[in-house]
């Protein structure tokens, strides 16, 4: 565990970048420090592995100070990533990730043999192990990066905004593969960002800092949307949290419903029993169980199989049952033109419908048992639809 | 006669090519002097410009040694030390060390500053030393830049070692120096040419440095 103990960064001309800050950073999961520019937090970042040296108060390492550690012992001991991945041009891409290692004293094969290893884990091809940083595009280049942080298996990771300079697409997929390694790996992560939804999708803990470096709020993710402390926090976070928390709430409990649900082949029977269910329209489905679109009763009471398939209404895209959260579901029956989401399995065949209002239920009682479970509760929250 | 007809025969005449006053021997006191300008200089210049590019300090300073080490004359340097110091190397070295010490600083010290700093706060972070940083990250990406500065002394040196032969010392000088006192304009020419010679050869050897030493990532980078 890595504890902040009232820790106060004041320059030279006066300027105090973090005020009496402290902070204990669990061990094992990400701690996400967030804040608008001049907050403190990256300073606060660089005081944990010495970049920067507090002024007053102290930081504990497992127990014990980090200043009773040679610096760079201490350095060596944490993985560290930056901004621009900070590669070294001259060096290749496997010699860049053995950097930590080769300084450790491992000899020149066994470094090389585990950088290799590690662009496995972090999605780089191998073939790129003899490149150099110009010849690799900006996510590659900071694949290295986490990779070389990752190379002497350190227990902690530090990452200083890693993945602001790439293009939000690649950040997605990045942001992704970092939730991949934590969950095989489950690192001590302190991660420095300003974008507040990248905070909410990867933090288990998202320290909320305010500009003068003092700490807003200390909560995990589902909390900090649920009860911010205060107004600024609440701004911070912007408009939509409701929609956003809903993003913590998993569609398990969702009641599906198969009736409204026919197959193309579907003589004029099946359809009738299948309009007695009262529902205003119904999926069609192919061969394979695979959604086609939605139809009107009355355009299919001859029979589904004689209903064109062109004229059916866009099902919108469908949701993956138990593995999305309540907010794909939600997002699903919004987009769908007739109010009602499409629920698929594994293999994207139809597991049900669900209509905006069964889901509107599902989340009034998510929040209902969330008051009640409490501390108990949080457990039950799921990281749903981060990992996709 | 025509200037090719002057070289032709200043390199076809077999008396140019041995002896103390023969081709080689002037060549090699030639690259001696220059050799050791430049090596005076890069002790000098080099430490200066990579520590203060590295530290970020004392470069306005820096910049005023570099453009009062330009202004200097170097043939009139070489009279005035001349008269102090009497006949030497001294004199000559003088002349020779300050053209060729502002190149060298102004580009280490530029190529210093301009090092991506992002790499270096990694390697800190990493837990690489001051030394290590210096050596291991700096340097080799600063190489270029610091090889240019070397190259355009070494061919300015080259090209003004022939003064040397005016305070009675060897080097390709003498061949012009004394060509000329003799109306001899074949051995003038035939010095100069072997001058112009010897700096295109400095060109090349720099750019065979340049291919050995910096390191392919660095080179395909720019």
């Amino acid at each position: 565990m890595i504890q902040i103990e009232s820790v106060t960064k004041r320059y030279p001309d006066g300027t105090t970048a973090v005020d009496n800050l402290s902070l204990d950073i669990p061990d094992g999961s990400i701690t996400v420090l967030v804040g608008p520019s001049g907050c403190g937090k990256t300073t606060t970042l660089r005081m944990v592995n010495r970049m920067v040296e507090p002024t007053s108060g102290r930081i504990l390492l497992d127990g014990s100070d980090i200043t009773e550690q040679p610096v760079n012992a201490l350095r060596r001991s944490m993985g560290y990533v930056i901004q621009n991945a900070g590669l070294f041009q001259h060096r290749t891409i496997v010699d860049n990730i053995a950097t930590v290692p080769r300084m450790l004293g491992w000899d020149r094969r066994k470094a090389r043999e585990r950088a290799r290893e590690l662009m496995g884990r972090v999605g780089l091809d191998e073939s790129l192990a003899r490149r150099y940083p110009y010849q690799l595009s900006g996510g590659q280049q900071q694949r290295v990066g986490v990779a070389r942080a990752l190379a002497a298996d350190p227990p902690v990771l530090l990452m200083d905004e890693p993945f602001s300079a790439v293009d939000p697409i690649v950040r997605k997929s990045l942001q992704a593969e970092l939730l991949r390694i934590q969950q095989e790996l489950g690192k001590t992560i302190v991660f420095v960002t300003h974008d507040i939804d990248e905070a909410i999708k990867i933090g288990d803990m998202i320290a909320v800092m305010r500009t003068g470096g003092r700490l807003a709020q200390f909560a995990p993710p589902d909390e900090l949307l649920s009860s911010p402390a205060d107004a600024f926090v609440e701004d911070f976070l912007g408009t939509d949290r409701g929609i956003r928390r809903l993003s913590f709430f998993t569609s398990d409990g969702l009641q599906l419903t198969a009736e409204p649900v026919v197959a193309v082949d579907a003589d004029a029977e099946q359809v009738a029993r299948a309009t007695a269910a009262g529902s205003p329209y119904l999926l069609l489905t192919d061969a394979e169980g695979k959604p086609l679109g939605w139809v009107a009763p009355q355009d299919a009471a001859g029979g589904a199989d004689k209903v064109a398939v062109g004229r059916l209404l866009p099902y919108g895209r469908p949701f993956a049952a138990g593995r999305e959260s309540l907010r794909d579901a939600l997002d699903c029956a919004v987009l769908s033109p007739t109010g009602w989401a499409v629920a698929v399995d594994g293999e994207g065949k139809v597991a049900g419908v669900v209509s905006q209002e069964t889901i509107g239920a599902a989340i009034r009682s998510a929040h209902a048992e969330h008051r009640d479970g409490g501390g108990a509760g949080r457990a039950s929250i799921t990281k749903a639809g981060a990992a996709t | 006669m025509s200037i090719f007809q002057f070289i032709s025969d200043f390199f076809r005449d077999s008396a140019h090519w041995h002896g103390q006053y023969g081709i080689p021997h002037r060549v090699l006191e030639h690259l001696q002097y220059s050799f050791m300008a430049l090596g005076i200089a890069a002790g000098i210049a080099l430490p200066a410009g990579l520590i203060t590019g590295h530290t970020g300090r004392g470069g306005n300073a820096l910049a005023l040694i570099a453009t009062a080490a330009r202004a200097l004359p170097s043939y009139g340097l070489l009279v005035l030390m001349f008269f102090w110091l009497g006949i030497g190397l001294t004199p000559v070295m003088i002349p020779l060390v300050a053209l060729a010490v502002p190149p060298i600083l102004v580009t280490s010290y530029e190529a210093m500053r301009t090092v991506d700093p992002a790499p270096v706060d990694a390697a800190r972070g990493m837990g690489m030393g001051p030394v290590a940083v210096l050596f291991q990250v700096e340097l080799p990406v600063a190489l270029p830049l610091i090889l240019s500065g070397l190259r355009s002394a070494a061919i300015q040196v080259v090209s003004t070692t022939a003064i040397a032969a005016i305070v009675s010392l060897g080097g390709l000088g003498r061949f012009i120096i004394d060509g000329l006192s003799q109306r001899d304009y074949e051995i003038v020419v035939g010095g100069a040419t072997l001058i112009v010679g010897l700096a295109l050869a400095m060109i090349a050897l720099f750019w065979l440095i340049g291919r050995l030493a910096v390191s392919p990532g660095v080179r395909g980078g720019r």
